[in-house]
């Protein structure tokens, strides 16, 4: 049996390509339970991206929460004995979303790549990731950082952990006023936040700009990763962009970030969370990334302009026989039809066919 | 076509004149009349005159791709944006103000009267202090004198008001100017005009030093 794709929501759809695409590369599907013990979560509450979480008491009086995150559960449910799992998901987490401040059930798809990361395996999950914007929309960038660079760049400076914090967030705005205002000597760290675009014009700057410190090795291995990438044909829509800071605490190494044309906030989000591996006493490396399904909601426009293509209005006379065959007739035809014996209401329709105990008109 | 978002008032003009002198003018702006929007599209900008407390707003959600905005809004809301540029006008200061004769007792919760609840606790709590927030909506300088609170938290200008009353500024919290700023995606699909205003303000602020 065909199915129409036109019937799937956007989340829907996106969420089927996706699948498609991560099984393709060796992903397992990875199926979890609605519910997880409040322990996990209130450990690493600040890798959280909305620290409301919904909680309940179990039967035997656990505190169980519905799961806000998928990352922590499968870290947590992943052994940690080499090798590398690949495993992708599709799930639904409930957390506080925007200005509303109220919960929301968030459709959530991504994947994660545990066990020894190598060049190869950032690689692929920066394609994938490139590969999924391009399948959301045409037009999409993907915004690509280095964060022990930009650590590296920071410690050199010696500031205090307040004032570390608040630069880092003044990066993440590319408020460059801002981490002059808060740190004298800070030039190179502003121009790494004004080093933005595309890589192959990038890259050398950055070299010429860190030439000398230790974190050229990060560099290094950056420009191959992305050299490689450009080969595929995702280079002209891979950015280089300072700005893309994750929490330090959990993630190192690279980061990055996923827009398309069309949404106002980012749809995609990942990167090696090494230090979240390191937290949870495992010692593999890992990097994922999640796409936020639920803003693609407004993304294609065409609403529904009918309710249905055929209102098919009869009298109270006719055969039930006939309105069967008449309705299985058009249905099977590939038009949705609504057959009414009233008052059909406020119903927006292609056209309207009226039958009666004496035959159609 | 580019949506800038612009404070209502006084700032709201003097920043229309800048983008005006960075190439994007949009004459029907200055009719007189109750349109809200106004559209040049020869050089592809849309103008609108919004609440300056909901410039960030605009701008986070993608309505408006730039706007200009003030610090404290930015402070007090924090969204989630890019703040390119400080356009260095509009400047005034975020301060604590209190009676003139008012001496702060550290044993006693400090009760703060405030329409920055947000600021007001942040600065607090970076001081460790314990407080009370009082969110009020407008005419803040009256909390202290009817006792209502210990200290207000609000923007102060010129200090005339706080004069006229019997007040006094105690600390200043951060000083405070209007920002130009872009919403996240928009600055990757429309980067062009964006880098346009940014480079012009920039040579502007220069050609005033």
């Amino acid at each position: 049996m065909k199915i129409n794709e036109n019937i799937l929501k956007n989340d829907e759809r996106v969420a089927l390509r996706l699948r498609d695409l991560y099984r393709a590369y060796g992903y397992a599907q990875y199926k979890m339970s609605k519910f997880e013990e409040y322990d996990l979560y209130a450990k690493n509450k600040d890798f959280l991206i909305s620290d409301n979480v919904i909680t309940f008491t179990d039967t035997n009086g656990k505190l169980m929460a519905l799961k806000p995150d998928v990352t922590l559960s499968i870290v947590k449910n992943t052994k940690d004995e080499g090798g590398l799992h690949k495993v992708y998901y599709d799930e639904n987490v409930y957390r506080v979303s925007g200005s509303s401040r109220a919960y929301r059930e968030i459709m959530q798809t991504g994947l994660e790549c545990i066990g020894d990361i190598d060049d190869y395996a950032i690689t692929e999950v920066l394609m994938l990731a490139a590969e999924s914007l391009s399948r959301i929309s045409d037009d999409y960038v993907l915004d690509v950082s280095e964060l022990d660079v930009v650590s590296a760049v920071i410690d050199e400076l010696g500031v205090a952990e307040d004032t570390r914090a608040a630069l880092l967030s003044a990066v993440g705005e590319k408020n460059i006023h801002g981490i002059r205002e808060l740190c004298e000597n800070a030039e190179t760290l502003c121009r790494l936040v004004s080093l933005q675009g595309a890589p192959d014009r990038v890259i050398p700057a950055l070299k010429e700009l860190l030439s000398g410190s230790r974190t050229l090795l990060a560099v290094e291995r950056l420009e191959r990763i992305l050299s490689a990438l450009q080969m595929a044909g995702y280079g002209d829509r891979i950015r280089v962009d300072f700005s893309v800071i994750d929490d330090m605490n959990y993630y190192n190494g690279i980061v990055f970030k996923g827009f398309v044309n069309g949404v106002p906030a980012g749809v995609l989000s990942g990167g090696q969370y090494d230090r979240l591996m390191g937290k949870m006493g495992k010692k593999s490396g890992a990097i994922g990334f999640a796409v936020y399904l639920d803003l693609l909601e407004r993304l294609y426009d065409g609403g529904r302009e009918y309710d249905v293509d055929v209102l098919l209005l009869y009298d109270k006379a006719v055969a039930l026989e006939t309105l069967v065959q008449k309705a299985r007739a058009i249905a099977q035809g590939g038009e949705s039809v609504m057959l009414c014996g009233g008052n059909p209401g406020e119903l927006r329709y292609k056209r309207r066919l009226t039958l009666t105990a004496g035959g159609d008109d | 076509m580019l949506n800038i978002a612009l404070p209502k008032g006084r700032l709201g003009e003097k920043v229309y004149a800048m983008f005006e002198a960075a190439g994007f003018e949009c004459p029907s702006i200055k009719e007189s009349n109750r349109k809200l929007i106004f559209e040049n599209q020869a050089v592809g900008v849309r103008y609108f005159w919004v609440k300056p407390s909901d410039v960030a707003i605009y701008v986070e959600r993608g309505a408006a791709d730039i706007g200009v905005a003030g610090k404290d809004i930015l402070l007090e809301y924090e969204p989630d944006i890019y703040e390119l540029f400080d356009l260095d006008i509009g400047k005034c200061r975020m301060a604590v103000a209190a009676k003139n004769d008012f001496r702060d007792d550290p044993q006693k919760t400090l009760r703060v009267a405030t329409k920055f609840s947000n600021i007001a606790r942040n600065y607090y709590t970076s001081q460790g202090r314990d407080i009370d927030i009082i969110h009020l909506n407008g005419s803040i300088e009256i909390a202290p004198i009817l006792g209502l609170s210990d200290v207000i938290v609000d923007i102060v200008e010129t200090g005339t008001t706080l004069k006229e009353n019997n007040l006094s500024v105690y600390e200043t919290i951060v000083p405070i100017s209007a920002r130009l700023i872009a919403n996240k995606a928009s600055y990757k699909f429309k980067s062009e005009p964006i880098e346009a205003i940014l480079q012009s303000f920039a040579r502007m602020a220069k050609e005033q030093k």
